[in-house]
């Protein structure tokens, strides 16, 4: 008897599946974003307020597949936006191609990879240049430069303790490219974290150390450890909004990029929420203690989309230290 | 001459027994030693979970309340909750323990009570021991390439049930049958006696008899889903969603929706990583507090599956 019953149901269960399927077509209108977890702070902050302003009307998503697995599902056209914390690559723009996906690339925010030391280090000063990092992070330095004296002769004859972002990050990429000249170029023997907290506590935890973060990371525990200035030709330049906006933090300030399909800015909803993000969205950048991009760019990045200007401006290949005035005056090519 | 035989004999026992006393006291003190070190490494773990419950209360406790589990996810560590956490979290597991339980105990009672014993058999039981020890971010990918993209069932809580039932399979196959291999035979024989039928048997006595061990191997394989998090962000779980799958009641016929199949989603482990992994310290209370909630799932499913584990127990009667 028990038995039966439970045969019932699990027919019951097979026979509404289809039936389900069939359901699905009426559904409110969402918008799909994936990519960056570095971005993902700002991304939601977005998310939430176009859909307050909405009254729940339209429905946004974020994931985090990482910048490079939310171009994948992008690629697919599974995706409406997706979130990039480095500029579009050539493999992945050849992807999207053979599916036939076209984008706008637009920047929403800045990040400011933060070089820091702990607070007790007096001997390296405020000021660091880009070829003393080089030197201190080139692939060549790994079992070379152990100590602060193998760096500069001046400097204490104590071990140094470095933390870097983990291979798999696009902070990893910028930061290598930046520094090394070539992205994924680094020496391999210092403490690597996918997750930036982990390296917060280590710069903080460690006498000896240097580590380099992205600057969200570094602004609510700036008392606890010493941001260093960054001298990348022109003088030192500490990491800060304006400096960034000003294309003076070089070369370690970067863009944070949202990519719109081109199908989906036809979309109704997608156009509100760009205009949304491009008319609201510096505020809300701030308040997640990332760096807005100065009022002009976001025009210009709204007036982009209105253009429907596809292609990336970078055609596939990295590049560093790029400021924002260049980055929209530039055509994109695809 | 036998004289002297039996004096050197008792000898060599006086000599031996003062031997055996002297290694009495070292066995002793090795037994000591041994139950010391099993102390310290039973210990070892209990004070190490002990430490993390009470870091992990310290920190999440304050930040429980109503709204916490009212609320969706939000850029303000204050006004962020878990709503759309907890629900995904409970659906997801529903589905896969309705996909998993049947697929697990049905494959069990086969290889234990119908399958003959020859290669094919030993092949899929070799297969089974070894996908117990399979990495879950390997499902994950199974489950892209096979549900998402082969089958298109979509970056659903449909595909997240089905891939963590696939995970918890070897688990719950591997209990069934040990449970059904403690079923006496002299039941099976008995119910065969009396001419009951091979399907007849194991539905009236085998499988009661062993539902307790089932049920183990069930609220095993259902605590370790629950806590899953690769294989589900590779198959497309969201991070950031505000608002709750559909309804499973409808108000038009037939009243029961299972449109919520179908609908993006997130749980917990999810949620708490991204808090715990986000920039400044506010949203750890945050993490802490889902972590703890994850915890009080886990123990309470485990709870209710003990205690009806405990009532079949009481009626079995052989």
């Amino acid at each position: 008897m028990k038995h039966s019953k439970f045969a019932a149901y699990v027919g019951a269960f097979a026979l509404a599946l289809p039936l389900a399927v069939t359901t699905v077509s009426a559904q409110t209108k969402t918008i799909t974003i994936d990519g960056s977890s570095t971005v993902f702070p700002v991304a939601e902050a977005f998310a939430e307020e176009f859909q307050k302003l909405n009254k729940g009307q339209v429905r946004v998503t974020v994931g985090i597949s990482g910048t490079g697995g939310g171009f994948k599902k992008f690629c697919r056209g599974e995706t409406d936006i997706s979130n990039g914390s480095r500029p579009i690559l050539k493999a992945e723009i050849e992807d999207c191609k053979k599916n036939g996906v076209e984008f706008i690339e637009l920047p929403v925010a800045f990040d400011a990879l933060t070089v820091a030391v702990s607070p007790k280090n007096k001997f390296i000063g405020d000021c660091i240049s880009v070829q003393v990092l080089k030197k201190i992070w080139e692939p060549g330095a790994q079992g070379k430069v152990v100590n602060w004296s193998d760096v500069d002769p001046k400097w204490p004859n104590t071990k140094m303790s470095l933390f870097g972002a983990g291979a798999d990050s696009g902070t990893f990429d910028y930061f290598t490219e930046a520094v090394n000249g070539k992205a994924k170029a680094t020496r391999a023997d210092f403490t690597a974290s996918e997750d930036d907290n982990v390296l917060v506590q280590g710069i903080e935890n460690d006498a000896n150390s240097l580590g380099y973060i992205p600057y969200a990371y570094y602004a609510p525990h700036a008392k606890q450890m010493k941001a260093l200035a960054i001298d990348g030709g022109k003088g030192c330049v500490f990491p800060s909004t304006e400096a960034v906006q000003k294309g003076l933090y070089n070369p370690l300030g970067r863009p944070l990029f949202i990519y719109v399909s081109k199908k989906s800015a036809d979309k109704k909803e997608v156009q509100e929420y760009i205009d949304f993000i491009m008319t609201k969205g510096a505020p809300l950048v701030t308040e997640v203690k990332y760096l807005a991009l100065p009022a002009a760019a976001y025009a210009g990045a709204l007036k982009h989309f209105k253009d429907r200007r596809v292609g990336s401006v970078f055609g596939g290949v990295p590049e560093v230290g790029i400021s924002i005035e260049e980055l929209m005056k530039r055509d994109a090519k695809s | 001459m036998a004289f002297e035989v039996v004096a050197d004999s008792l000898g060599a026992q006086a000599k031996d027994s003062s031997k055996t006393v002297a290694n009495i006291a070292v066995r002793r003190r090795r037994e000591t030693i041994f139950k010391i070190c099993g102390l310290l490494a039973t210990s070892f773990g209990l004070i190490t979970l002990a430490l993390l419950l009470i870091d992990l209360a310290a920190a999440g406790f304050p930040r429980l309340s109503w709204d916490f589990f009212t609320n969706f996810p939000s850029r303000r560590a204050s006004q962020a909750g878990i709503l759309s956490a907890w629900v995904g979290s409970l659906l997801v597991i529903l589905t896969t323990a309705s996909i998993g339980v049947p697929l697990g105990v049905g494959a069990g009672i086969y290889l234990e009570e119908y399958g003959r014993r020859n290669w094919l058999t030993s092949i899929i039981e070799i297969n089974i021991t070894n996908l117990a020890g399979v990495p879950s971010i390997v499902f994950g990918l199974l489950a892209l390439g096979l549900f998402v993209y082969g089958l298109g069932t979509g970056r659903s809580i449909f595909t997240a049930g089905l891939t963590l039932a696939l995970l918890i399979l070897p688990i719950i196959v591997v209990a069934t049958r040990e449970a059904i291999r403690a079923v006496p035979a002299a039941l099976r024989e008995a119910a065969y006696g009396i001419g009951c039928t091979k399907w007849q048997v194991t539905r009236d006595h085998v499988l009661p008899a062993s539902l307790p061990g089932i049920l183990t191997g069930v609220i095993i394989g259902i605590s370790r889903a629950l806590g899953e998090t690769a294989p589900l962000i590779t198959i497309g779980a969201l991070t950031f969603i505000a608002f709750l799958p559909d309804s499973p009641i409808s108000s038009e016929f037939p009243f029961v929706s299972f449109s919520w199949l179908f609908d993006g989603f997130t749980v917990l482990p999810i949620q708490a990583f991204n808090w715990i992994s986000r920039p400044g310290s506010d949203f750890h209370a945050n993490a802490a507090a889902a972590g703890i909630v994850l915890l009080a799932i886990t123990l309470g499913l485990n709870a209710i599956a003990i205690y009806a584990r405990y009532k079949l127990r009481k009626k079995l009667q052989w």
